[in-house]
């Protein structure tokens, strides 16, 4: 295995917080093999490795919600163990989360001192304390936001640096932070850079979680890198190259991001004409073709998924018609649109993706019972053989057809729902975001199925946010902004400077 | 160019890693088996009378009606809703006949009234629920009184009786030696409901539904045509309950069957349905209804009051739910 401890020579500081052969196991599966992470102030450490490499289970042994099964834990050299997340937070070590759970309706402080506020000496709440902590807190990270405004007066942006604030509350001195840019729009991505800096400035210990290269170059001092629950190497930023990273995470060259692809294009699959929403969206009409990959590339909020889910049957359009195959169809319901050959793909692969309670092999066939059944009778054998098949077909790792999907990573429980859809035998496939937050081996493996897909005379929408993404594998692309298709792009017209243009409006 | 989708390479994953046997063995319901055992035992030593097959057979009467509407309220609450208003439509369709008798409907024309009844009463739950998008516990409480409401303000404190003597077989009848017509159709109910459950497209979209209806939604599910179904099917066999029910009493006073449904709320969970929906056997619900009817028959040998009866099945209740938690947690 590739090996790199050169963790001493390029930093003469000793670490924060340091995990030494830490281990960690769950029933048929070794989350953590003796992982080494080791955290200094004032620096920014990158914890990179592909989806299942272990990374949240060490944010949840760091942070107190699991109990390592081997290994040591030490804060400022001395051995420690946190049995409740109390523990981890009186030691200093604080996590900013993808999605912290905030209370509208409560105020400002209340939402960064749920928990710990400052008491008075007859135990009731210090409310001109609180809120003077409050404001200080918020200062620190550039945030002029009054302490007393209730939670839902914030907009997104503001009620995100709450979260930041909670999580700084506790007089932290190591901060995780697990995919911070995850939600956020270009220019909060930048305020949270200065957060960053910031944090650095005053000594702090950071983990850095991301997917994004582009970010761990840009903001991280040094890497620490996991495969498969096992450390592979760290060392400083400076020394090392993306491809040398890439390498490390996967164990293998990735040598190219994007398939190349012949586009067969044929007959015209799906046509809408005038969808309209009275709020959402309005006016839009395209043709689609067998064998295409069309583009969706907006900024978040240009009612892109909204759209979808209204073609998809979930929302109902104020206006519009949809022909599949040159016929006019109605679709009311999801299930409509699945008797027409549209199937959807959601961004939010836990709540709409999939139903993470039952197996892998339920959700596989739940929208092709009836032709896995007779006469409605469930009939297991031809389930467990649909299912084998389009799971072997998008390569999902698991235990068994049995598991249930909640015990999978992302990336597998994105291949449940594509294997879900593709056993429909569909004719146009809707991918909303399809690679949000997966892992780059499973990024990979979901762009070279969407090409072959195509190749086989599919007809595929990609929702994307991220242009490398669109530009890589569409044909033609739809910039939409603000509910309104903006412009369709294609052939040498599909640059990143073309589409970012149309969606912002410059 | 790519290997990744080509089925002859992707990794082989085996159906399953545990035999369907040996997860059953492990079951709540193995057990529920054998809290069930137990009580039988210690009933048969308890009393010289219980190992009788004419007193077991009068016994079966404690459960059958009640488990007719355990069954479809097991379903409904795996989907995650649930009917409080059950026991108030037997009121209603007892009522509802009682009232036809006094125009001298015949008893196929009274069975068409209690089972239409509850159909009716089912069917505005449904709607309520599935079109208004109300929460089911608020409507069905609501509807638990209108029910029984209209009941009250048809019968004060008069009874309905008279029934024709054909309709006296239903609650009264045997179908074979000590087999009652109710433990028979309680028997048929049950494989009715288990296949429907555990065997059929509709009990897989039940289940999808229970753990994440949203996501059932998305899948090309018809949410809500499958909660309506629930509906109609519980005030249904709430109809078929009030038939036996009316006929095993002779006599409709607004006051039948009350308290009921809290009694078939029990049955289920303690069945091992989740309340929240999701989880959940009717072989569970079958065994459930015989621990309920062994113990209220054994306690009733031993003449101990019905108010001790109700203390002892909530306790059996909160243990029989809590205790495997609090070994679980003992063993962690």
């Amino acid at each position: 295995m590739l090996m790199q401890t050169d963790t001493q020579k390029d930093t003469d500081l000793s670490p924060v917080l340091e995990l030494d052969g830490v281990t960690k196991t769950f029933p048929g599966v070794k989350a953590l093999d003796g992982v080494t992470l080791r955290l200094y102030p004032g620096q920014v450490t990158a914890l990179v490795g592909e989806n299942g490499a272990g990374k949240s289970t060490v944010v949840k042994i760091m942070t107190g919600i699991y109990q390592p099964d081997g290994g040591d834990i030490r804060v400022d050299g001395e051995a420690i163990r946190f049995p409740t997340a109390q523990d981890a937070a009186r030691a200093g070590i604080t996590a900013i989360h993808q999605e912290t759970v905030l209370f509208d309706e409560l105020s400002v402080a209340e939402n960064i001192f749920l928990g710990h506020a400052p008491r008075t000496r007859l135990g009731l709440i210090d409310w001109a304390t609180m809120n003077a902590k409050a404001t200080e807190i918020l200062r620190g990270i550039g945030a002029e936001i009054d302490p007393h405004h209730k939670l839902h007066d914030l907009g997104i942006a503001n009620k995100h640096l709450v979260a930041i604030a909670r999580a700084l509350s506790i007089d932290a001195r190591v901060v995780i932070m697990d995919e911070p840019t995850a939600a956020l729009s270009h220019k909060e991505i930048e305020e949270l850079y200065e957060l960053v800096e910031k944090l650095k400035a005053q000594g702090k210990a950071i983990l850095f979680i991301s997917h994004k290269f582009d970010e761990i170059f840009r903001i991280a001092d040094r890497y620490t890198v996991f495969r498969d629950g096992q450390f592979v190497g760290d060392g400083s930023i400076a020394e090392v190259e993306e491809s040398d990273l890439v390498k490390m995470m996967v164990g293998r060259d990735v040598a190219q991001i994007f398939p190349t692809r012949t586009s067969q294009i044929g007959d015209e699959v799906l046509q809408v004409v005038g969808y309209e929403h009275p709020t959402e969206f309005a006016d839009i009409g395209f043709t689609l073709r067998q064998g295409e990959i069309l583009g969706f590339y907006g900024l978040v909020g240009a009612g892109r998924s909204e759209f979808m889910q209204s073609l998809f049957g979930i929302t109902k359009p104020s206006k519009g018609v949809v022909k599949i195959d040159g016929q006019v169809r109605v679709i009311r319901s999801p299930a409509d649109a699945v008797e027409n050959g549209i199937v959807y793909v959601p961004e939010d692969r836990g709540k709409q993706g999939a139903i993470t309670a039952l197996p892998i092999f339920q959700n596989v066939t739940l929208p092709s019972l009836k032709r896995t059944s007779k006469n409605g009778f469930i009939r297991l054998a031809e389930e467990f053989a649909l299912a084998r098949e389009y799971t072997q077909r998008l390569d999902l790792r698991a235990a068994s057809l049995d598991t249930h999907v909640g015990n999978l990573s992302g990336g597998n429980q994105q291949k449940v729902v594509i294997a879900k859809w593709l056993a429909t035998q569909p004719k146009v496939i809707i991918l909303d975001e399809p690679t949000k937050g997966i892992d780059i081996g499973s990024k990979a493996a979901v762009h070279e199925f969407m090409a072959e897909l195509a190749a086989q005379g599919l007809a595929v929408i990609m929702v994307s946010s991220e242009i490398p993404e669109v530009l890589g594998m569409s044909d033609r692309v739809i910039v939409m902004r603000e509910g309104r298709m903006v412009t369709e792009v294609s052939g040498d017209d599909l640059t990143p400077e073309t589409l970012v243009r149309h969606a912002a409006g410059i | 160019m790519t290997t990744t989708t080509d089925a002859s390479t992707g990794r082989h994953i085996p159906d399953r890693l545990r035999s369907p046997l040996e997860a059953r063995l492990k079951s709540w319901e193995s057990l529920l088996l054998l809290v069930a055992i137990a009580i039988f035992i210690a009933n048969s030593l308890a009393s010289p009378y219980f190992l009788n097959a004419w007193n077991l057979s009068d016994a079966t009467f404690n459960f059958t009606e009640k488990a007719m509407i355990g069954f479809a309220m097991a379903l409904l609450i795996i989907s995650g809703e649930i009917d409080l208003s059950v026991a108030s439509i037997i009121a209603l369709a007892s009522t509802a006949m009682g009232a036809a008798v006094q125009f001298g409907v015949g008893t196929p024309g009274l069975v068409l009234i209690g089972l239409g009844t509850g159909l009716i009463c089912g069917a505005f739950n449904g709607v309520l629920v599935t079109r208004m998008g109300l929460p089911s516990i608020v409507v069905t409480i609501g509807s638990m009184s209108l029910f029984r409401g209209i009941s009250y303000i048809v019968l004060g404190d008069q009874a309905y009786g008279g029934y024709p003597s054909s309709f006296a077989f239903f609650g009264q009848g045997y179908v074979w030696w000590v087999i009652s017509f109710e433990f028979a159709l309680f028997a048929v109910l049950a494989v009715i409901y288990g296949v429907l459950l555990h065997k059929t497209n509709f009990g897989r979209a039940v289940y999808a539904i229970g753990n994440n209806a949203t996501g059932a939604m998305f899948s090309g599910i018809r949410v809500e045509r499958v909660k309506f179904t629930l509906f109609l099917l519980t005030g249904l066999m709430s109809g078929l309950a009030a038939i036996c029910l009316t006929s095993r009493l002779g006599s409709t006073r607004p006051s039948i069957g009350f308290g009921w449904e809290l009694e078939i709320v029990t049955m289920v969970v303690l069945g091992g349905v989740s309340i929240l929906g999701g989880s959940g056997t009717i072989p569970g619900v079958v065994i459930a209804a015989f621990v309920m009817g062994l113990v209220t028959f054994g306690l009733g040998l031993l003449n101990v009051p019905g108010i001790v009866m109700s203390i002892v099945i909530g306790a059996l209740l909160i243990g029989v739910i809590a205790l495997p938690r609090l070994w679980a947690k003992w063993r962690a």
